[in-house]
């Protein structure tokens, strides 16, 4: 039997607002089998989001939704789950939302290592302001606003996570889409502060300006490119030019930010 | 029993003014003259199973009040001038989304870093036209640790009453000086609970305006399942660009305060009853004034003080009847004349309006207000 993905989708807020060939749907399905498969209570998990093209799926989800502002979510997401610990907090949005404007509550998260996980749909680009370039552009790609070519060097966000202390960090692709609900499960599973960063296509705004001729060609790209950590192993540096690690790049246990506040509770009310 | 006695800074009077109405959340970040809140609320709040949380910057400490108030908390941030003009950005966000929450600002010189201990009265305008679009605004000016403590109590039920951020802001010298202070005993003073949903979940909207003006205001997390977004929404907060949708709810945001003006502003009226100058007097200022009114009462001239206690929204319709019979308005506060320009809105040239602004870094005193006093013929 096919998948029931209507289940989990708000009546009448379909369609979405996402471009033919942009990669966000693939997401949000994988997040919905994610959700499934863990069997979350909807009704007792908030999905929060900043401002872009990505940040609209939590409204599309019915589930607890919270479209914030700009940069803002991982703030929000903070308060949310510091007062109702016992919820699942869930993170969605873009590269440029996430690591540009919202870098500082993005790095602090991880720092805090609160139990919240945080998808991040990086398609390289600020799609829905028309394709200028974010901290996640390539060198040298051509936005609305680099139109000689990109001078900044771009952010590995996976690894930014991992710097600033998030304690599980994976990678995906839209092209790999059977595998993005595991990547996702496994992070919510986790308690601490995950990241899943999913490579994603924006065709209207990045596609046409970098010389990708149609949808198929990015996704084939995002194919080509992906490696997954397993086969890395066996592969040379000269072999891995180009490529980019997908799966879980990172897990360790480490102290969970409302479980460490549960004890400082517990010694205030014993005068400690 | 006697009531409990304290002598207490402006700042721990709000403290403990927020844990009397049931704040049970606070994220803040240090700054100067207002830090002190964060470090009695980190000390008070576990005790009583409440969270606490400094955050990375003074925007994330916005955020995260906003999210813990939409999971059923209530909530309270600290913060001065910077601090302030950080946090705009989601107190327009607590505006359109209509969430309850508490900001306590502590008013020192600006603008920018300005003078971080010395003592002002510069940010009253950017409570209400401090972030950008048209919204409701309500904000606090008390004038002393008492009070401070009160009135921190009913921005809170404020916050409850109209689903909306409410902003307390003494000057520095209020938040700084000790004062004794009586404690009034549990239940004394009445604290507004939110309005929560009679309906079930699935017929919950959380912009329902059958409800009237302010909508009940369920909790993420109690089986509630609803979406809350900046942008300009449906009743059921969903975005829309619909002309008609977007300026009826644009209305009923600023309706919500402006049609309830009577509950919201208050003041104190001292000696105006024949009074022929009238101060219009604010936070630490208004006591130099009541010091000035008794001076000039002897002296022989008809001096009278009207106190602004709720800056925002602005009691409108007391200075207007003042303006009717007063000889002359003097407004000393510690800024180039904010209290003035709605004084003189007010007073729509029936009386002149005289100021006397200061803005460095030191308070103004009884003898100054009482020599402009003289100018009033």
């Amino acid at each position: 039997m096919a998948f029931d993905y209507d289940k989990y989708i708000r009546p009448g807020k379909l369609p979405h607002i996402w471009c033919p060939g942009c990669g966000h749907g693939i997401v949000m399905k994988g997040l919905i089998r994610a959700i499934d498969s863990l069997k979350l209570d909807t009704k007792n998990t908030a999905i929060v989001s900043g401002i872009g093209c990505a940040s609209r799926l939590p409204g599309y989800m019915d589930c607890c939704t919270l479209h914030t502002a700009h940069g803002r979510a991982a703030a929000f997401a903070t308060g949310v789950k510091m007062a109702k610990p016992g919820m699942n907090v869930i993170l969605v949005g873009g590269d440029g939302d996430g690591t540009a404007i919202g870098g500082n509550h993005f790095i602090h998260a991880c720092r805090r290592n609160i139990d919240m996980t945080y998808i991040i749909l990086n398609n390289k680009i600020y799609g829905m302001t028309g394709g200028q370039f974010s901290p996640a552009t390539p060198t040298g790609a051509k936005a609305s606003t680099t139109p000689y070519g990109n001078p900044d060097p771009a952010f590995d966000i996976a690894k930014l996570a991992i710097g600033a202390g998030a304690t599980f960090v994976a990678r995906g692709t839209a092209y790999h889409a059977a595998q993005i609900d595991k990547l996702i499960a496994e992070a919510i599973q986790h308690k601490g502060f995950s990241v899943v960063e999913i490579l994603d296509d924006c065709p209207t705004t990045f596609g046409r300006r970098n010389k990708f001729k149609s949808v198929i060609e990015m996704m084939n790209h995002l194919k080509e490119i992906a490696v997954p950590v397993k086969a890395a192993e066996k592969m040379s540096a000269e072999q891995l030019q180009g490529k980019v690690l997908t799966g879980v790049l990172y897990k360790e246990d480490r102290p969970e930010y409302t479980s460490e506040y549960a004890k400082v509770i517990e010694r205030a009310q014993a005068g400690k | 029993m006697s009531k409990k006695v304290a002598f207490l800074q402006g700042n721990e009077a709000a403290s403990h003014g927020a844990l009397y109405a049931g704040c049970n959340f606070f994220a803040g970040y240090p700054i100067t003259p207002s830090t002190e809140v964060a470090e009695v609320m980190s000390a008070e709040l576990p005790k009583i199973g409440g969270k606490f949380i400094q955050m990375e910057d003074e925007i994330g400490a916005m955020a995260a009040i906003l999210g813990a108030s939409l999971a059923g908390a209530k909530v309270l941030t600290s913060t001065s001038g910077p601090g302030l003009s950080l946090k705009q950005e989601l107190i327009g966000y607590g505006c359109i989304a209509e969430i309850p929450c508490v900001i306590y600002n502590v008013m020192r010189g600006g603008p920018s870093t300005g003078m971080p201990t010395g003592p002002s009265q510069s940010d009253v305008m950017a409570a209400k036209w401090g972030t950008h679009g048209d919204h409701p605004a309500i904000c606090l000016v008390p004038a002393s640790v008492q009070e401070t403590y009160e009135e921190v109590i009913r921005a809170f039920n404020l916050a409850e009453k109209y689903r909306t951020p409410v902003m307390v802001m003494p000057d520095e010298i209020v938040a700084h000086m000790r004062e004794r202070i009586v404690f009034p005993e549990p239940g004394e003073i009445a604290v507004e609970p939110r309005k929560t949903p009679t309906v079930p979940p699935e017929q919950y909207k959380p912009y329902d305006t059958s409800f009237g003006d302010v909508p009940p205001l369920a909790a993420y997390g109690t089986g509630y399942k609803f979406h809350v977004t900046g942008l300009n929404k449906m009743q059921d907060g969903f975005p829309t660009t619909k002309a008609e949708v977007v300026q009826a709810e644009e209305e009923r945001q600023v309706r919500k305060v402006e049609a309830n003006v009577d509950d919201i502003v208050t003041f104190e009226e001292y000696m105006l009853d024949d009074a022929e100058v009238v101060v219009i007097a604010y936070g630490s200022t208004s006591r130099s004034a009541r010091y000035a009114v008794n001076a000039a009462r002897e002296q022989g001239i008809k001096a009278g003080m009207f106190r602004i206690k709720t800056f925002w929204p602005f009691p409108d319709k007391q200075i207007k009847a003042l303006a009717q019979k007063a000889k002359g308005f003097i407004v000393p506060e510690m800024n180039l004349g904010m209290c003035a320009i709605e004084v003189e809105r007010n007073a729509q040239g029936k009386a002149p309006v005289l100021g006397i602004f200061r803005v460095d870094g030191e308070p103004i005193n009884p003898d100054q207000i009482l020599e402009k006093m003289k100018e009033v013929k």
